[in-house]
């Protein structure tokens, strides 16, 4: 794919109080990519997520957006994002229309054409011009968006665009975030702590722990990479000594014994087992879920 | 600039905050010109006559007994008993009834207090609301400087004071109009008055219509307002809670209201924007908290605290991190 880059960030770091939150990171987004950018709490997504928008200002690196630099062109820069920080804030005491009719003022050349066209897309006929205070979660959430794709940007950016919807709507998020990558050539960067969402609706993932990034992949590629070999074998004992003897076991359960799975060396450990009078009940190639694929790569455990 | 500020006047609005201003003027007027007539019947009753004359001089004469045991207040007393013989001496009668005199006292007791208070409704949650509500993360997230966001914001305010003040200025007409007839605009009212030492110093004092004297009262009282206005504004930046922001501005008024009455030996206490507020009191005459203050000396003690709270504001607004 020889899309053009829409987000970079290089060298990206932050320093609060003395205390290193972000330590150095390194990212190019495509058009046309929906990325997630996965984490636990208290990994730096939100510190990184706010940098991208301008709130926070990076102790160093740059950010540039269609290549325009957040520190230097911050209205330039602006043009072509649009965004959700955390929640879906509104003026409550003003109607979702109105409060659409707000955010556009702030952009150059959004007319009402255009907010008309944004709620359709997010499917808020209905209920546009009741006042945001009597909206469900997901109706704000559906309004945020709405609002963050008013100037037509090229880079959307949604931290945790499925807090707080039900089963259903985040269904709905999902596949109208792939829309919007798909049909609009939209660069999406979403964030996450849910593997399973991201693992549904990106095509590549960055994990990020303790601010640093741990590993950039395609989804695909992050897990077919740590792809495992669960083994069922009798007698137990005697084909565990044969494979230890060949490979490492990570981890055994009851009756199975796990191993990596690597392609060219299996027929081999096979053979050995057969050959050492071990039956083979059951080779099961598993993708591993990505929570374990988490654990393993950010060394376990939540980080404070 | 001008799509910002209207943005942000339509918030003003969709909280209703103009409506809220009017209704409390509104209902506070209506006590304060029931409790006027009610003072003025009383008085009448007491000394038996509507002659302003003799009511001005049984008040000079309960003056002089209170005087012995004034206290501290004494010699503020005093300025006012020689104040009101000069008026007596000129035969001008000092409170014509009327409209406009009501105006005028009305004014002059509200810009200390009451007007800042409305004021802050307004000012003390301009930004500490978008912090609240979170909505400061897409306000300082669209293609619009941090600078030009504040500065609609300060503009706004500018415009919310001199619209609370025309509102003010409206209803105190309105219904004062209603209550003492709209009589008495013309009426010869004395300024100019200063005091020296507890002496009053009449070299200065000339005779202008009461219009021009209220036209006079409404302009201070407007600047007063927007220096109020400004430092809540800068509160409003600085600290998070706008209930906390309010908490301190209050503190600040009612601290230079009771400061006025104690300062008479402290100095430096001049140079605090609070013991400045009164500057109504120099048209009138009355003695300043601190000896040697004068009505340009405040306007540009509160200009400098204007100023300051206003680069404050901005410097820490563009710089700060928001979370």
């Amino acid at each position: 794919m020889s899309a053009e880059v829409t987000l970079k960030i290089s060298g990206l770091k932050k320093t609060i109080r003395g205390k290193s939150i972000i330590k150095g990171l390194d990212l190019e987004l495509k058009e046309g990519e929906v990325f997630g950018f996965l984490g636990p709490n208290g990994s730096g997504k939100t510190t990184t997520i706010r940098m991208l928008v301008g709130l926070i200002k990076p102790t160093s690196g740059v950010i540039e957006i269609c290549g325009r630099n957040v520190a230097t062109e911050f209205a330039q820069a602006m043009k072509h994002i649009g965004c959700i920080v955390e929640n879906p804030e509104m003026y409550p005491y003003l109607s979702g229309w109105d409060n659409l009719r707000y955010f556009a003022a702030m952009l150059p050349d959004v007319d009402e054409k255009r907010i008309a066209k944004v709620v359709d897309m997010v499917a808020m006929q209905e209920r546009i011009h009741d006042k945001v205070s009597t909206y469900s979660l997901g109706m704000r959430q559906r309004l945020g968006i709405a609002q963050a794709l008013l100037g037509s940007p090229k880079v959307l950016i949604l931290d945790e665009p499925t807090n707080g919807l039900d089963p259903l709507g985040i269904r709905e998020m999902r596949a109208f975030i792939r829309q919007l990558a798909e049909q609009e050539g939209l660069t999406v960067f979403v964030s996450s702590h849910l593997l399973h969402e991201i693992q549904l609706m990106c095509d590549r993932v960055a994990i990020i722990s303790r601010g640093e990034i741990v590993q950039v992949d395609t989804v695909y590629g992050l897990l077919s990479r740590q792809e495992r070999l669960i083994w069922r074998l009798t007698p137990h004992e005697a084909g565990k000594a044969i494979l230890q003897e060949n490979t490492t076991i990570l981890a055994e359960g009851e009756g199975t014994i796990t191993t990596a799975y690597l392609e060219n060396e299996i027929g081999e450990w096979n053979k050995r087992l057969v050959e050492g009078g071990i039956s083979v009940l059951e080779m099961n190639r598993r993708l591993p879920a990505l929570e374990d694929l988490f654990l393993e790569l950010t060394g376990g455990g939540h980080d404070v | 600039m001008y799509s910002l500020i209207s943005n942000e006047m339509t918030k003003l609005i969709g909280r209703r905050k103009f409506i809220m201003v009017g209704l409390i003027i509104a209902v506070l007027l209506c006590l304060f010109a029931y409790a006027q007539t009610k003072q003025s019947e009383s008085i009448r009753e007491r000394i038996g006559t509507s002659d302003w004359r003799q009511e001005l001089q049984q008040q000079i004469i309960d003056g002089q007994n209170r005087l012995s045991n004034a206290g501290p207040w004494r010699e503020q007393l005093q300025i006012r008993l020689q104040q009101m013989q000069y008026y007596l001496d000129h035969d001008i009668n000092p409170s014509q009834p009327g409209a406009p005199t009501f105006i005028r006292g009305f004014l002059e007791n509200s810009t200390e207090l009451f007007l800042p208070l409305l004021i802050m409704m307004v000012a003390a949650d301009m930004v500490s609301s978008e912090r609240s509500l979170g909505t400061i993360k897409l306000l300082l997230t669209r293609p619009v400087s941090r600078f030009r966001v504040l500065l609609s914001k300060y503009l706004t305010l500018v415009l919310s004071v001199s619209m609370i003040m025309l509102i003010y200025g409206f209803l105190t007409f309105a219904i004062s109009a209603i209550m003492f007839g709209n009589d008495g605009w013309t009426a010869p009212v004395l300024t100019g008055f200063s005091s020296q030492g507890g002496e009053l110093d009449i070299s200065a004092v000339r005779l202008i219509p009461q219009w021009q004297y209220i036209l006079h009262e409404f302009g201070l009282a407007w600047y007063v307002s927007l220096v109020i206005g400004t430092l809540s504004f800068m509160l409003s930046v600085l600290i998070r809670s706008t209930a906390a922001g309010m908490g301190v501005m209050i503190a600040c008024l009612i601290s230079g209201a009771i400061l006025s009455n104690m300062v008479s030996s402290w100095e430096s206490a001049k140079y605090l924007f609070m013991v400045n507020l009164g500057v109504i009191g120099y048209l009138e005459g009355s003695s300043p908290p601190v000896e040697g203050m004068t009505l340009s000396f405040s306007l540009l003690v509160l200009l400098v605290w204007a100023i300051a709270g206003l680069i404050t504001a901005f410097a820490v607004f563009m710089k700060k991190d928001v979370y």
